[in-house]
């Protein structure tokens, strides 16, 4: 018999599960998942909660209705791994032994990174929007708010879906518009690069987007400290912005197991080769999804791409070949842009986000890097492809990796 | 790409006048390239630049974050030594590449 562990069940975690059960006979394999939380959480949902457009329970389903049967599911926290003794070490001393292991535990906040984001003022005045209990309490401080100074920032780089915060000040301007008090809300948007996104093609369009819609955007903007009393956010170069709310992207972390098991670099996150999704240090463990290094978008739609490579590869492995499927760090993402539109954006390593027709070239029927209605429908069917398709390990009418069909260089 | 020179010496750079070839890069040429962005290098400046060549050269990937918790310079620091974009002078001063945030 040889084990198959998989560490995580989230988004990779869950479709490994799927695919490999799916692929591999029953009787030669064991699978067994490890998650400590018995609840998956639909997490591009948080993004709506703050302005009423999802509630708690559009957001939530029992990680087990999407895990095979046949594979052993359990509930229960990793402390560390052995990965010369290919051992799992879980709390309360449960040790599980592997002969192949996917990491796919996620990035998750690390508000107490940030000197002063967890004191008097948060969640009450400062709020992240990254977790459920944190979009809860944004939507009820949102609820009875009538204005002042709404304040956007990002911690440190790089965080999961890279948009999140663009979309949450685009969706704020429409929320306070709708409220009509759009007047009296002032809106800031601080982030450390030096401009609205990484990738220069889609700065120039997010810009002319912010600007358009009178959010006042602060760049290179490195925070060092968050003074509660005076309600103001301080960068290491001397800067200060003053806030009546403010909603933070904390300094995203791979699992603590990952640097007590002296797997990770200094944020947790594992080296991987970004062609094979193999770990750079070990054969026999693969990288899965955000806890990876690859440098794309920590996105789940990513990790549905990659999910596709990384089976075709381990199962070449199991026959004793050389994985031959590269990765080419394909990321897929719609950016909600208020008002009922959005804009989608296309990309890989190499590729930056271009202008033109997805997937069908100037058919469509979504435009890329242009905000519409129909891209905006994209982006609400997600949620139902997330739980039908993406978790289940069924495959996307869109090429696995990206496709030039239909992209406009200029 | 173009040629420039520094110290006397002819070296290839970017566009945004980082150097291609890290090792054309010496002390002097660190010392030129910190002049045109307005700062007098001191022991301190090139305690930061040896350790950013030596990660650089090992492959590793840069970040203020890792740098501030490096032990050589702690984050503030670093900002007073190389004030506005940190990252960006002292790595075009190391004469290494520019670093990238590519997501
Ligand atoms: C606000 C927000 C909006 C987003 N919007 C989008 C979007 O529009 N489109 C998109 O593609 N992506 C979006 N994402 C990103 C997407 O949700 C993630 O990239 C994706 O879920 C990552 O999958 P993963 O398997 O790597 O990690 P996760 O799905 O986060 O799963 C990690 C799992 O590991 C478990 N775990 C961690 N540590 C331990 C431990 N020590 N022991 C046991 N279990 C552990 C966790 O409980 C969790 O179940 C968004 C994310 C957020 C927060």
């Amino acid at each position: 018999m040889n084990k198959i562990v998989i560490l995580g069940a989230g988004t990779g975690g869950t479709i490994m599960a799927n695919r490999l059960y799916k692929s591999l006979s029953k009787k030669d394999w064991e699978i067994t998942i490890i998650d400590n939380d018995p609840i998956h959480y639909y997490q591009p949902g948080f993004l709506f909660i703050p302005f009423g457009t999802y509630k708690k329970k559009d957001v939530l389903k029992p990680k087990a209705d999407f895990i095979p049967k046949g594979v052993k599911f359990v509930l229960n926290k990793i402390d560390r791994i052995d990965p010369k003794t290919n051992n799992v070490f879980l709390d309360g001393g449960d040790v599980i032994s592997y002969d192949y292991l996917i990491i796919t535990t996620g990035t998750h906040i690390k508000p107490d990174e940030t000197p002063g984001l967890m004191d008097s003022l948060w969640r009450k005045k400062i709020f992240d929007f990254y977790t459920l209990e944190g979009s809860l309490a944004l939507h009820e401080f949102f609820k009875t708010w009538q204005g002042g100074t709404l304040v956007s920032s990002i911690a440190e780089m790089p965080f999961k879906c890279p948009v999140a915060p663009l979309e949450f000040v685009f969706l704020a301007d429409e929320y306070f518009t709708k409220r009509g008090i759009r007047d009296k809300v002032k809106i800031i948007y601080t982030t450390p690069l030096s401009g609205a996104f990484t990738k220069p093609k889609c700065t120039l369009v997010l810009g002319d987007l912010l600007k358009e819609k009178n959010i006042e955007v602060v760049t290179d903007f490195y925070i060092e400290r968050i003074d509660n009393d005076t309600q103001t956010i301080h960068s290491f170069d001397g800067r200060e912005v003053k806030f009546d709310v403010l909603s933070f992207v904390p300094v995203n972390m791979g699992a603590d197991f990952i640097s007590k098991s002296g797997l990770g670099d200094d944020l947790n996150y594992i080296p991987t080769n970004k062609f094979t999704l193999q770990s750079e240090q070990f054969e026999n463990i693969f990288i899965l999804g955000d806890t990876s290094n690859i440098p794309t978008s920590k996105a789940g739609a990513v990790v549905h791409f990659a999910s596709e490579i990384l089976t075709e590869n381990m199962l070449s492995i199991f026959k004793g070949e050389t994985p031959k499927a590269q990765f080419d760090g394909h990321a897929n993402c719609f950016i909600e842009t208020g008002f009922g539109k959005a804009a989608l954006i296309d990309f890989n390593y190499d590729v930056e986000p271009l202008r033109g027709a997805f997937p069908i070239p100037i058919l469509g029927p979504m435009k890329l890097l242009k905000p519409t209605r129909i891209n905006h429908f994209g982006k609400l069917a997600f949620r139902w492809i997330y739980w039908n398709i993406l978790l289940k390990g069924r495959d996307l009418p869109v090429s696995t990796n990206m496709s030039m069909k239909g992209k406009i260089v200029d | 790409m173009a040629e420039k020179i520094f110290a006397g010496v002819s070296v290839t750079v970017t566009d945004e006048g980082y150097l291609t070839i890290p090792s054309q890069w010496t002390k002097e040429i660190a010392i030129e390239i910190a002049k045109e962005e307005g700062l007098t290098l001191t022991d301190k400046h090139f305690a930061v630049i040896e350790y950013l060549r030596e990660r650089v050269l090992k492959g590793e990937a840069l970040t203020i974050r890792s740098i501030g918790k490096s032990g050589v310079v702690d984050t503030k620091g670093f900002y007073e030594l190389f004030p506005g974009a940190p990252l960006k002078k002292a790595t075009k001063i190391a004469g290494v590449a520019k670093p990238v945030s590519c997501v």
